[in-house]
């Protein structure tokens, strides 16, 4: 669906993105993931031309996004900001109705679009009418996504959604829209520096850094086939609760409940432990578990 | 003029004069508001756009900002000539800094995050500006705006100084005619305009504007609606122009003496005696009031008309000093004496004109004549006390109070605090009172007819009298405020109209009467 090819970036005199090419396919989460000044914010603005490649090509569905005007090239790809980037002069309504707007929907079309991402994403009509700076954080970063879904745009660039979120609004945030009908289906860019974050909400990961590609891959890639030693130590600090949440239980104990990751089944494992008396016989115990996963990770 | 008139008495009498000059006021604020705003808002814009214009756009419009507002009228009398034009000009520079600056400000300040969003949703830059950056520095924005808007309520006052009306029109006359009605029925609604504008402006910057178009349009409407109530006040056709000071223009022996007793029609307008000269040599007024020892005369190849019917009845200059003074250092008074008599019109005009032609600075003029006269001593360096000299803003009194300045320091034991440049008859005369200056040299005509303000008994009495005018002012200025008239130095001033000398004698004008038939068969 996108396909970056041999992107540069230059400003003044250092290389903000040097030679990097990535395909994205259809419905599929690619995380750009590394540390502030990797060259991922870049990246990502190259998509939708708010940052033009000195060299390199995009191609959008086999097309060139440079065929295209950047206004309308733009008004088909969601874009959801760090900060949400809501016109603070605009009624949440109004904010929302900005790309209908310059597509020239109807009133009607537009009401009714933002009625259903409204319930879909858990937000109290009564805000319709309520400037950006009386909602909360996770009311702003909500309704920066309604706004951005708005058209149902297949493509959607998020540059750090969740950055400006508390920790515990972030983690729930996150954990809703990953389970969002409206999202699964969309090819989606997003840059993060947290490691948690793109471990949960990629489907493949691209770590950069100082401007290239370290490594592209599935996040149980980047964990048990690392390229080289910076993936590996990047991700250390947090290696053992990334492996846990991102191997899944049927794949070291092969017919067991699928779609849970390990670190799932401790956590509901624990929680029974409490409660000793609850706990079923024959059921898995922590160690049997520990037990498994180390033989998995030895394999 | 009746003395005991109240405010209210000179408002109700002067209300047409009044509802001339506040509109013609409203309409230079506005019109040189309307264009400071239709060019610093996009000047604004790009300077945003581009940084590296800002310092140097901002800075020259700062550089604006500090240039005089007098010496920025003075400066544009060649090229625009004298009336609104100039004045409109001036005050649109002076608006164009806070509207430029706020502006700037205005969008640098707008989030970039949101300018980001606007960008990636897939605005065009016009929508961007017209949606998302003027209406979010619009609050800022319209802040520079009201700034501009009392700034030139204020110095719009000024214009009255280059013969575009406005209400600045009462205040210098009611300055120069020592008439605190006057100056009131001119610096109030001045305030008030100020106020009621303001107030009106900040009802603009509290919408809410979704987009700025909407405003784009309500605002020049209301602007010019307005401005349109300003008809300019000159329509200089083929009549002659009469360009006079606001004192002349209230004085018994000023214009109210030429329309009573010589019946002289002709269109007038106000200026400040700093530009009328240079005004009348450049061909943009016709007759004009001077003083009949200006050194100006005869640099500008001006002629005097002769005063056939003898309204401008000459009157001596002569220092006035506070009784108090002299009691404290009774020296002083045979020492400002050595003057008197030593100066004759013939050396005043030729004293005035290095000083106003020449360029020779005061001090430099004073020391050659007193150097001369031998009336130069070298200074005592005394310390017994200061005596402060004050003198109204033109050369003729920067002369005197140097000369002044010389013999005191040069005869007694005292040192000199000049205070120069008192703006005109009121102001200098109130220092006087005030016990701010201890004294300035006078004219007796106008002590008689501007500060004592007799009834028409009197002056009739007294007109032309020369010597009897100063027995009168010496007696009643010291019984009302205590302040003594010295020797009079010895030449005459009063007033006089002028014309270019060329068109004069073309026109075979000689004197006032000739001018008014002049004027009376065209």
């Amino acid at each position: 669906m996108i396909k970056a090819a041999h992107l540069v970036k230059k400003f003044g005199s250092s290389t903000a993105v040097n030679s990097i090419s990535f395909d994205v396919k259809e419905g599929e989460n690619l995380i750009l993931l590394g540390t502030s000044g990797c060259g991922k914010t870049t990246t990502l603005r190259m998509v939708n031309r708010l940052t033009e490649p000195d060299s390199g090509t995009i191609f959008l569905n086999g097309t060139d996004i440079r065929s295209q005007q950047p206004e309308t090239l733009r008004r088909g790809i969601g874009y959801v900001l760090q900060n949400h980037g809501l016109f603070p002069h605009y009624t949440v309504a109004e904010n929302i109705a900005i790309v209908p707007r310059l597509l020239k929907w109807e009133s009607s079309k537009t009401g009714k679009r933002a009625d259903e991402l409204f319930e879909k994403l858990n937000l109290d009509p009564a805000i319709k009418d309520k400037y950006p700076a009386a909602l909360s954080g996770g009311q702003q970063q909500r309704v920066g996504l309604a706004r951005s879904l708005m058209v149902n745009p297949p493509v959607l660039l998020m540059d750090e959604p969740f950055g400006a979120l508390d920790n515990l609004t972030r983690i729930s945030i996150r954990k809703e829209f990953r389970v969002l009908d409206e999202l699964v289906k969309k090819t989606i860019i997003m840059v993060t520096h947290d490691v948690q974050e793109a471990f949960e909400m990629g489907d493949r990961i691209c770590l950069m850094d100082k401007g290239e590609i370290m490594q592209i891959g599935t996040p149980e890639d980047l964990l048990f086939r690392p390229a080289n030693n910076f993936v590996a130590n990047f991700l250390d600090e947090q290696r053992l609760q990334l492996e846990l949440k991102s191997v899944l239980l049927e794949e070291i104990l092969p017919g067991s409940a699928k779609n849970i990751s390990v670190w799932d089944q401790m956590e509901s494992l624990l929680q029974v432990n409490a409660y000793p008396d609850d706990a079923p016989g024959d059921a898995l115990t922590i160690e049997s578990l520990m037990a498994a996963f180390s033989k998995y990770k030895k394999r | 003029m009746d003395q005991t008139q109240t405010f209210w008495q000179f408002v109700n009498q002067q209300s047409d004069k009044l509802w001339n000059q506040t509109w013609a006021h409203i309409g230079l604020t506005m019109i040189s508001l309307i264009l400071a705003i239709i060019i610093a808002v996009p000047v604004g814009i790009l300077i945003a756009r581009k940084q590296k214009l800002s310092g140097i756009v901002l800075g020259f419009a700062g550089v604006l900002q500090t240039i005089p507002s007098i010496a920025l009228l003075g400066v544009m009398i060649p090229f625009l000539g004298i009336g609104p034009k100039p004045a409109i000009l001036a005050l649109f520079l002076y608006a164009l800094l806070p509207v430029i600056r706020n502006t700037y400000t205005g969008i640098m300040e707008v989030n970039p995050a949101v300018v980001d969003a606007a960008k990636g949703m897939g605005m065009s830059k016009w929508q961007i500006l017209t949606k998302v950056e003027l209406p979010l520095a619009f609050p800022v924005l319209m802040a520079g705006i009201r700034t501009a808007t009392v700034i030139n309520v204020g110095v719009a006052t000024l214009a009255a100084y280059i013969a575009a009306g406005g209400l600045g029109e009462f205040i210098f006359g009611g300055i120069a005619l020592n008439n605190s009605n006057m100056i009131l029925a001119g610096a109030i609604p001045a305030a008030l305009l100020a106020i009621i504008l303001d107030f009106l402006l900040s009802l603009v910057q509290k919408i809410n504007l979704k987009s700025i178009r909407v405003s784009w349009l309500i605002l020049p409407f209301v602007f010019i609606s307005m401005s349109s109530f300003y008809l300019l006040p000159t329509q200089i056709g083929g009549r002659m122009l009469g360009g006079f000071t606001p004192e002349f223009m209230g004085r018994e022996d000023g214009y109210l003496g030429l329309k009573s007793v010589y019946r002289l029609g002709i269109e007038t307008v106000v200026i400040s005696d700093a530009v009328m000269y240079k005004a009348a040599f450049e061909h943009k007024l016709d007759v004009i009031s001077g003083y009949s020892t200006d050194g100006r005369l005869k640099a500008y190849d001006l002629i005097t008309l002769k005063d056939d019917k003898g309204i401008f009845p000459p009157y001596y200059a002569a220092p006035v000093i506070r009784n108090e003074v002299l009691t404290k250092y009774p020296e002083l008074e045979a020492v400002l004496n050595q003057l008197s008599g030593s100066i004759n019109d013939s050396i005043m005009t030729a004293l005035n004109y290095k000083v106003d032609q020449l360029k020779q600075s005061p001090e430099q003029v004073a020391m050659d004549f007193m150097v001369s006269k031998q009336l130069y001593k070298p200074s005592k360096k005394g310390t017994k006390g200061t005596v402060r000299i004050g003198s109204k803003i033109f050369g003729e009194q920067y002369i005197l109070a140097q000369m002044y300045k010389i013999l005191i320091l040069g005869n007694t034991d005292l040192t000199v605090l000049t205070k120069t440049g008192l703006g005109g008859t009121k102001i200098c005369f109130d220092a006087l009172t005030n016990n701010q200056i201890d004294f300035y040299p006078e004219y007796t005509g106008t002590g008689f007819l501007v500060l004592l303000k007799p009834d028409k008994k009197t002056i009739k009495q007294l007109e032309g009298n020369t010597d009897g005018v100063y027995q009168y002012v010496s007696q009643a200025f010291n019984k009302q405020f205590n302040i003594k008239w010295l020797k009079p130095i010895g030449f005459n001033n009063s007033y006089a109209l002028m014309m270019r000398k060329e068109q004069a004698q073309s026109l075979r004008i000689e004197s006032i009467t000739d001018l008014t038939n002049h004027l009376k068969h065209k």
